[in-house]
């Protein structure tokens, strides 16, 4: 089915976007939340399975202390209260990726509430609400065979993996959006990008979107310009990165824009994000919305967070992404304009650790910003997975500073690391990349060169010392880019006897 | 006297002193259950091979130098809502027929250590839900004293086992009065420790909120001993208590009320109650006040809306608990022929799988969960919970135990409440107050009823946690009416 959609700028001219941002984020807990099975991921299917996590008969859930622990950091970092006393409830639903075929959650008493998260946009500040953060757990992960969709509807038989069945999951569901006008989709982004820098800060979670332990609902809603009555929103899911936030969201005021211009309605219900198309189709209609009769887990006492313990967690949270970057950047020297690529390039952890490993602020971004991104946009890779250390980018720098390598062949160092040929000192050492400091070789090299360019030289020696720039770059390409060109440059003009 | 006649605690000793074997006491219940279970049908697996290993097993730990419990050797009947290891567990369901669980519970793991031998697995009515094994998928148990009537429920396996000589102890839960009501009508002991004084896990939920493991016995001491050894703080239960299981052996050795002071239910009693039952109960408050304890009434209001409380509470816990009953992953699968989702398969496995009961019971639980409906249903049986709670906080105030008769009836004919829930529901009146309120409660035999010769419990509450005192006061009452008797009241049980 082809969706009719209007072009994003006529949209905006008519319609004002409200977002919504449910967010599941995947504890790393060592153990999942109600029984002692491993989290990691990729195991085979169905061997990080229990009784418990298994919904055997007879079996009962007992809560991960550290997981509540993470959940309550989490609450504190995004400026949230802490409840007093709180309650897991139970969703009940049937499916079969669910063992329990309810979900052991949390209702109408959240862990966390109240909260907000700070992010910048085109270099304005946006305050996001946050409604609530709460503690639930995840379910196991249904496979469909056959059919086209890779969806249950059509398919030939469905399989299950219930390693993640009992994945500790906090969800962050922040209060409607209005406001962002025609910046919904990189407010979107951006919350999606600030809220992943804030767990990793908090090291509560590895965030990777691609592996689903970092998962959004993006809900969007329009109404005509100069109306304050919300519309009809709806619910995207399978967005499974950072610009498929900005890109479902983009899609889905296109689509909505086009079926309101029509006269038509706008039908509440969960969509489809589909990362080849970057358009979102039909799921299951919240018209007739399920009842999940929740009530309070009875098989887990309430949970009550001791104050002090909480403003003890409260002080020894670590320091949150936007006050770092603002630290960094006064540290560094850097523009808002060069802040804000590092931030967008996910570069500026790894400037952080290649400074702290010795370099200067300067080069570690010259380097991270220039040679090595333009490596990983070719591979097709995020920066941080390039094979080399922020400590091997500092040892290239400081070999740059010292003289031993110039910017060439500090590149083809650095193409050696990504490689696998090793260190950098030992890449130099088997590629033969040191700058030829041998004042006897580098003589002996110089005399060829002027001995193969006598115009060259009468000139040089008759005050036209521009010149000099050819018989140099004889000596590079003698020595292979290995000589130091000033050094070069010094003895080539002492020869002939100029002086400048 | 035979070893079946033997009390547990006698049986122990007989063993510890080499004058008996573990092997030759299993022997002689596995014989009773051949010769008895033809009338009784208390059993839903007996395997008496694996029993005579496990008690061989319990000898040889012994000849070791292992010093083992007060129980070491004893048999013991299992309710099959336990899981275990080596047996089936079917909760007396259809839908977990052939199901061999992979872990054992808290409380089989610890009747293992304790060295008990688990004859077992006994009927109940389906996953513990009703008053009389006619829920049971897997035919009804008849009660001991007359084979034409029911032997309570849900826990009606086990009384009957005990009440027949085919265990000398047996294992129950009781989230209703389902421990109580079948000690009750079948003229033996049996008690609901505090909520979270025993472990849940491994016990197959029906409302988690209110189900308590406990012990059945033909004395209160034997009770006590079964009690300790498999109560006590389970790290694998989030509801179970960390503190110290009360001092129920001592209070049950102690057996004194003197000086004690003991209210009499106010709002349990008149219309309803069997005139046998009161009479017994009347001539229980009378024997009390003769030893020493200091009698007075107690009125406890919300009581009257005990029962409809539960009945909104009880299913909905269940109608959730149930759910995992899928096809999915284990027990029973219907119309899995490739042609049918997986939500069909699963509509037509808990069609076939569930009995009337089960069903009714989660359809009242689904509708009471329903958005609109649950403030006026579970959020005011939650409220009732409270008030309940607060008239027995009020009425420890006052008085140490709280006492009623156990059931309003004595054991009713089979078939002659399966048409009608509401008065088979009624078998509970007494019960479910404890059940709601979390507190301790045991019913111990107190004389038979005149019109039908029958059994009738009288029911000791006591404080959360004051489980030893149930044993204190039960064994008292005991003890003097044995006197009077000249014996234990089971003694007057016809032969089987």
């Amino acid at each position: 089915m082809t969706e009719t959609l209007m072009p994003y700028d006529e949209a905006l001219a008519q319609y004002e976007p409200v977002l919504g941002l449910e967010t599941h984020v995947e504890l790393g807990t060592a153990s999942k939340m109600f029984c002692g099975c491993p989290t990691t991921f990729g195991a085979p299917p169905n061997t990080h399975v229990c009784p418990v996590c298994l919904a055997l008969p007879g079996s009962l859930p007992t809560a991960n202390a550290t997981a509540i622990e993470s959940t309550i950091r989490i609450g504190l970092a995004l400026n949230c209260s802490i409840a007093g006393w709180c309650r897991f409830a139970r969703k009940n639903y049937f499916y079969p990726d669910m063992p329990k075929n309810y979900q052991i959650s949390q209702y109408d008493e959240p862990l966390c509430f109240d909260g907000y998260l700070d992010v910048e946009v085109d270099g304005e500040t946006v305050r996001i609400e946050i409604e609530r953060v709460h503690l639930e757990e995840d379910t196991g992960k249904s496979t469909h065979v056959g059919g086209s969709t890779g969806r249950i509807q059509g398919a030939d038989y469905s399989i299950v993996d219930y390693n993640r069945a009992g994945i500790p999951l906090v969800e962050i569901v922040t209060k409607p959006i209005p406001g962002t006008d025609r910046l919904a989709p990189e407010v979107a982004r951006a919350y999606a990008t600030e809220l992943r820098e804030v767990m990793r800060s908090l090291g509560v979670s590895d965030v990777r979107m691609e592996e689903g332990s970092m998962r959004c609902d993006v809900n969007v809603s329009l109404m005509p310009r100069g109306s304050s009555e919300w519309g009809t929103r709806t619910e995207t899911k399978n967005v499974n990165s950072l610009r498929s936030v900005e890109r479902s969201v983009r899609g889905e005021i296109e689509r909505q824009a086009a079926i309101l211009a029509a006269g038509g309605r706008i039908i509440q219900e969960t969509r489809h994000f589909h990362e080849d198309t970057g358009l979102t189709t039909s799921g299951r209609s919240k018209e007739e919305a399920q009842d999940y009769r929740y009530f309070p887990e009875p098989d887990l006492v309430p949970i009550e967070p001791d104050p002090e313990w909480v403003a003890q967690l409260k002080a020894e949270l670590p320091e949150l992404p936007s006050v770092r970057r603002r630290r960094l950047q006064a540290e560094w020297g850097v523009s808002d304009l060069d802040m804000a690529a590092m931030h967008n390039a996910d570069a500026i952890s790894l400037v952080e650790a290649t400074v702290a490993a010795g370099a200067p602020a300067a080069d570690a971004r010259k380097w991270w910003m220039g040679e090595l991104a333009r490596r990983a946009n070719e591979a097709g890779v995020p920066l941080a997975e390039l094979a080399i250390t922020p400590g091997q980018v500092a040892r290239v720098t400081e070999l740059v500073a010292s003289g031993a390598l110039n910017d060439k062949l500090a590149r083809q160092v650095l193409e050696g690391v990504l490689a696998g040929e090793g260190s950098p000192d030992e890449v130099v050492a088997a590629r033969g990349l040191q700058i030829v400091n041998d004042e006897g070789e580098l003589s002996a090299i110089i005399d060829e060169v002027i001995a193969a360019n006598g115009d060259a030289a009468e000139k040089i020696r008759g005050g036209k010392i521009a010149a000099v720039g050819a018989l140099v770059g004889g000596v590079m390409k003698a020595s292979r880019g290995k000589a130091d060109a000033g050094r070069a440059r010094e003895l080539i003009l002492a020869k002939l006897g100029v002086t400048e | 006297m035979s070893l079946i006649h033997q009390t547990a605690a006698e049986l122990g000793r007989l063993i510890a002193a080499g004058e008996t074997s573990a092997v030759e006491v299993a022997q002689a219940h596995l014989d009773r259950i051949a010769e008895v279970e033809p009338k009784v049908h208390a059993f839903l697996h007996v395997d008496p091979d694996a029993v005579l290993a496990q008690a061989r097993a319990v000898d040889e730990r012994r000849a070791a130098g292992e010093r083992l419990g007060p129980l070491a050797g004893v048999p013991i009947a299992h309710k099959d809502v336990f899981t275990t290891a080596d047996m089936p567990t079917t909760a007396g369901s259809k839908i977990l027929e052939g199901w061999r669980p992979p872990y054992d519970a808290t409380v089989t793991r610890r009747l293992r250590e304790a060295g008990l031998v688990i004859l077992g697995k006994t009927n109940l009515d389906e996953f513990a839900m009703g008053s009389s094994t006619e829920n049971s998928a897997y035919g009804v148990t008849h009660n001991p004293w007359d084979l034409s009537r029911i032997p309570g429920g849900s826990s009606g396996g086990a009384s009957a086992s005990v009440a027949a000589y085919q265990a000398p102890l047996s294992t129950g839960t009781d989230t209703g009065g389902s421990i109580r009501q079948p000690a009750a009508v079948t003229g033996i002991v049996g008690m609901k420790p505090t909520y979270g004084g025993s472990s849940r896990y491994g016990l197959i939920a029906f409302a988690s909120s209110l189900d308590t493991p406990g012990p059945f016995a033909r004395n209160v001491l034997d009770a006590a001993l079964l009690h300790e050894a498999f109560s006590g703080h389970d790290p694998m239960d989030s509801t179970s208590i960390d503190a110290p299981v009360p001092p129920v052996v001592e209070a049950a050795r102690q057996a004194s009320v003197d000086g004690l002071r003991i209210g009499v239910v106010k709002e349990f009693g008149g219309n309803g109650y069997q005139p046998g039952v009161l009479a017994r109960f009347q001539e229980a408050v009378d024997l009390l006040e003769s030893l020493g304890a200091k009698v007075v009434e107690v009125s406890c209001p919300s009581f009257t809306y005990a029962l409809p409380a539960y009945y909104l509470i009880a299913p909905s816990e269940c109608s959730s608990n149930l759910a995992r009953f899928d096809a999915m992953r284990y027990g029973l699968r219907v119309g899995d022929d490739g042609t049918r989702s997986a939500e069909e398969v699963m509509a037509l496995t808990r069609a076939a799988g569930f009995g009337p009961e089960v069903k009714r019971r989660i359809m009242l639980g689904t509708y009471a969960l329903s958005s609109g409906y649950y403030d006026a249903y579970y959020g005011s049986a939650q409220k009732v919970r409270t008030l309940i709670a607060r008239d027995f906080d009020a009425a420890f105030q006052q008085v140490d135990v709280l006492v009623s008769p156990t059931t309003p009836t004595t054991a009713f004919p089979i078939g002659e409440r399966a048409d009608d829930p509401m008065a088979m529901y009624l078998a509970d009146l007494c019960t479910i107050p404890s059940n709601l309120a979390g507190n301790a409660a045991i019913s111990v035999p107190c004389g038979l009823a005149d019109e039908d010769g029958l059994p009738v419990g009288l029911q000791i509450m006591a404080p959360v946690l004051g489980d030893d005192r149930c044993y204190r006061v039960g064994a008292a009452v005991e003890k003097a009416f044995e006197d009077r008797w000249g014996g234990p009241l089971l003694k007057e049980a016809p032969a089987l």
